[in-house]
């Protein structure tokens, strides 16, 4: 196992790189340490990936450990399966969200399963990259929020970065796993930059408090949580001291984190771009009224996208949650009736 | 090995099944496919006698509600029998829930096989001790296991080949595509063995394809593909033997149809009566893969009346000891819910594991009150 300041190696220190770039320096240093990690996937080896991400891997590390497959979700993860039953640590990427489907009986049949199947017999040490979510103009079918499908299905850990050092540490993670990995990638956060340092990293399933606050608590992941941010420095501004979790890892849970927080807070609000009914943040928000009931001083909200098929790209602004929307929640959560309770105690 | 190309000539296969025995155990003149060994026959012929005894012996616990269901292989024992005998140590069989037999010939204990119907667990015995998947319910999916394995092995450089079985039925799913595309991509040393018996539950094989044959698939994919009587089990020895030392040399992926059938209904929940006649049924008894093989090894006085008695025997007393065993009511640990869903139980598993005893602890208690 190596140290995170080793994780770090190939990221200069002090210089910023974008998630592309943390990910594709997450593979290669995998595929350096260990001899048993491949990357396959579709357009992954010639060409680096749609999205770069594989980008010069193939060259570096050679056709076997890095290389196109035919063009079939089910058999790219199928066949993982197989390799990893035999000892390998596969590292697939579903080239975007909705174009996985087609190995959903793979990944809930088997992935998910085999390991209790057999009484943990067989390991399934798999990271099934997925790029998802909107934001970028992608037309339908590349903009998908999936999460919920995979959360959903004991198994499976998820997880999914909102920042690039968070991509490189999480993917690094992952690839050491013993279970098998959904590593959902913001496609909108690809080009964000981050500057690298040694920071310590938190274990795979562990939330980040990204910022920290004492009035309300956002909860957000992958291409949700720079909104969360920004929305956090806009209510400051007004007077707000909001705090906002990144959660990481959807699967497991850290319940520790995000009720130690709300408990603090009393207020909170889930952010997401998936879909709200049966979306993630509907386990968030049961979560917290199981857990934090007698500390709400209101409803837990969510901000998330309509119960519609993702829009085209013209109209996927009104669909994704906004800063805008994020602060109107915010004014919903009964601050004056706590102010009248408080005063009216006083 | 030199690169034989793949020219649709010599993807194209044969019509008329292989065949080394005739329905009377007669030996079929012509065939270019080398005759097993005697000792080789011997012994399938044992293995068949066992095969069918286990087969018949988990039906009748059906009934006697030991076992949650059963899909009987009863008339598929060459095909069963003859793929398994076939394998190398070093090989993979990745079977179905119908190939309890085949699992069985790889040296699994019975009972342990038996654990997924008994409903005891999903699957009882260790893949890796015998080289034996767990027995796969989604069809076709487990034939991308099979590819993923042996391209693994190719790249870790080991000699093994990996044997997946699959129904008629299964042939129209989308992962028997994806499963040979890549097999032939890939030159992945695997054999893809299709038990053709006919019907997909009461599905007839008319109502499943159009192609000329199940094996005509192959040439699709760049696979080379070739029919077999599956109810002569020489000639699936021989065959599916033939692939596997094609395959282990790196000629890449062999498609085999064998043509058989299934005797029984689908499972004891199932009525065949609903979609199939009873002279379907007798002329396919009539081409009996033990009877087949008993009558060519009597006939040519390799076996005798107190050799198959004793094997009877055998037989016999097999199946009363798995009678035995499986008559006991097995204990059952609930915290084994939790335990191998990941490599450690999460905090909300272990949350869930204490829910669950605490309400077995109350129940225990109320019960006691009452």
């Amino acid at each position: 196992m190596t140290t995170l300041a080793e994780h770090y190696r190939g990221l200069a220190a002090g210089s910023a790189v974008t998630m592309v770039s943390a990910l594709n320096q997450a593979l290669s240093d995998a595929l350096s340490e260990d001899d048993s990690v491949l990357v396959f996937g579709e357009d992954v080896g010639t060409l680096g990936g749609v999205f770069r991400v594989t980008d010069g891997l193939a060259g570096a590390f050679g056709e076997t450990r890095v290389f196109d497959t035919p063009l079939a979700e089910s058999g790219i993860v199928g066949t993982a399966i197989g390799m990893a039953m035999n000892g390998l640590r596969p590292v697939v990427e579903m080239q975007f969200d909705a174009f996985a489907y087609p190995a959903f009986e793979q990944i809930t049949s088997h992935l998910a399963k085999l390991r209790n199947r057999t009484r943990g017999l067989v390991e399934l040490p798999i990271v099934i990259r997925i790029p998802y979510g909107g934001g970028i103009g992608g037309v339908e079918h590349h903009c998908d929020s999936s999460e919920a499908y995979y959360t959903h299905t004991p198994g499976l850990r998820v997880v999914t970065p909102g920042t690039p050092a968070d991509a490189y540490v999480l993917l690094r993670q992952a690839i050491t796993c013993p279970d098998p990995v959904i590593f959902l990638e913001p496609k909108r956060r690809y080009w964000s930059k981050e500057i690298i340092s040694g920071q310590a990293g938190l274990p795979m399933d562990r939330a980040l408090v990204r910022r920290p606050g004492s009035d309300v608590t956002l909860i957000a992941y992958g291409g949700a949580l720079a909104t969360a941010l920004e929305a956090a420095e806009a209510a400051a501004e007004e007077g707000r001291s909001v705090e906002v979790i990144d959660l990481r890892s959807l699967s497991p849970f850290d319940d520790e984190t995000v009720t130690a927080s709300v408990r603090r807070t009393g207020r909170a609000i889930v952010v997401h771009e998936a879909s709200r009914f049966c979306g993630y943040g509907a386990e968030v928000a049961a979560r917290l009224s199981e857990q934090c009931f007698h500390y709400l001083e209101a409803p837990v909200l969510r901000v998330a996208g309509f119960d519609i098929p993702y829009p085209p790209p013209s109209l996927e602004n009104y669909h994704l949650p906004s800063v805008d929307r994020i602060l109107d929640a915010m004014d919903r959560l009964q601050w004056q009736e706590t102010g009248a309770l408080a005063e009216a105690a006083g | 090995m030199a690169t034989i190309p793949m020219t649709p000539e010599r993807l194209l296969p044969r019509q008329a099944p292989a065949t080394l025995l005739d329905a009377a155990g007669r030996l079929v003149p012509g065939e270019d496919l080398g005759m097993p060994d005697d000792d080789v026959l011997l012994a399938l012929y044992r293995m068949m006698v066992l095969g069918r005894r286990f087969d018949a012996q988990a039906t009748a616990l059906t009934k006697q509600g030991r076992l949650a269901v059963y899909p009987s292989a009863h008339g598929q024992e060459a095909c069963q029998i003859g793929a398994a005998a076939a394998l190398r140590p070093q090989d993979w069989l990745f079977p179905t829930y119908r190939d309890s037999m085949a699992v069985t010939a790889r040296g699994v204990d019975p009972v342990q096989v038996l654990t997924l119907l008994r409903g005891d667990w999903h699957s009882g015995y260790d893949p890796y001790e015998h080289r034996v998947a767990p027995q796969c319910t989604p069809l076709a999916t487990n034939m991308l296991h099979a590819v993923g394995l042996a391209r693994a092995a190719v790249i870790k450089g080991e000699d093994t080949v990996a044997l997946v079985m699959l129904g008629d039925g299964a042939t129209s799913e989308g992962d028997t595509h994806a499963a040979l595309n890549f097999a032939a991509v890939w030159k992945s040393p695997v054999v893809f063995l299709i038990q053709n018996n006919g019907y997909a539950i009461s599905v007839p094989l008319s109502k499943q394809t159009a192609a000329p044959s199940l094996a005509c698939k192959g040439i699709g994919y760049g696979v080379p593909a070739t029919v077999v009587d599956g109810n002569d089990v020489a000639a699936v020895y021989a065959v599916v033997r033939r692939a596997v030392t094609s395959a282990a040399a790196g000629a890449g992926p062999v498609l085999i149809e064998a043509l058989t059938y299934r005797v029984e209904a689908h499972t004891n929940a199932d009525d065949a009566s609903r979609y199939r006649s009873r002279d379907e049924v007798d002329s396919w008894l009539a081409r009996d893969p033990v009877t087949r093989l008993r009558e060519h090894l009597s006939r040519r006085g390799l076996l005798d009346e107190a050799a198959i008695a004793t094997l009877a025997a055998e037989a016999e007393a097999a199946a009363a000891a798995l009678r035995r065993r499986m008559n006991t009511d097995t204990s059952h640990d609930p915290d084994e819910l939790f335990r191998y869903v990941y490599a450690k139980p999460t905090p909300e598993l272990c949350r869930q594991q204490r829910e669950l005893a605490a309400e077995l602890a109350s129940s225990r208690q109320a019960g006691g009150e009452g």
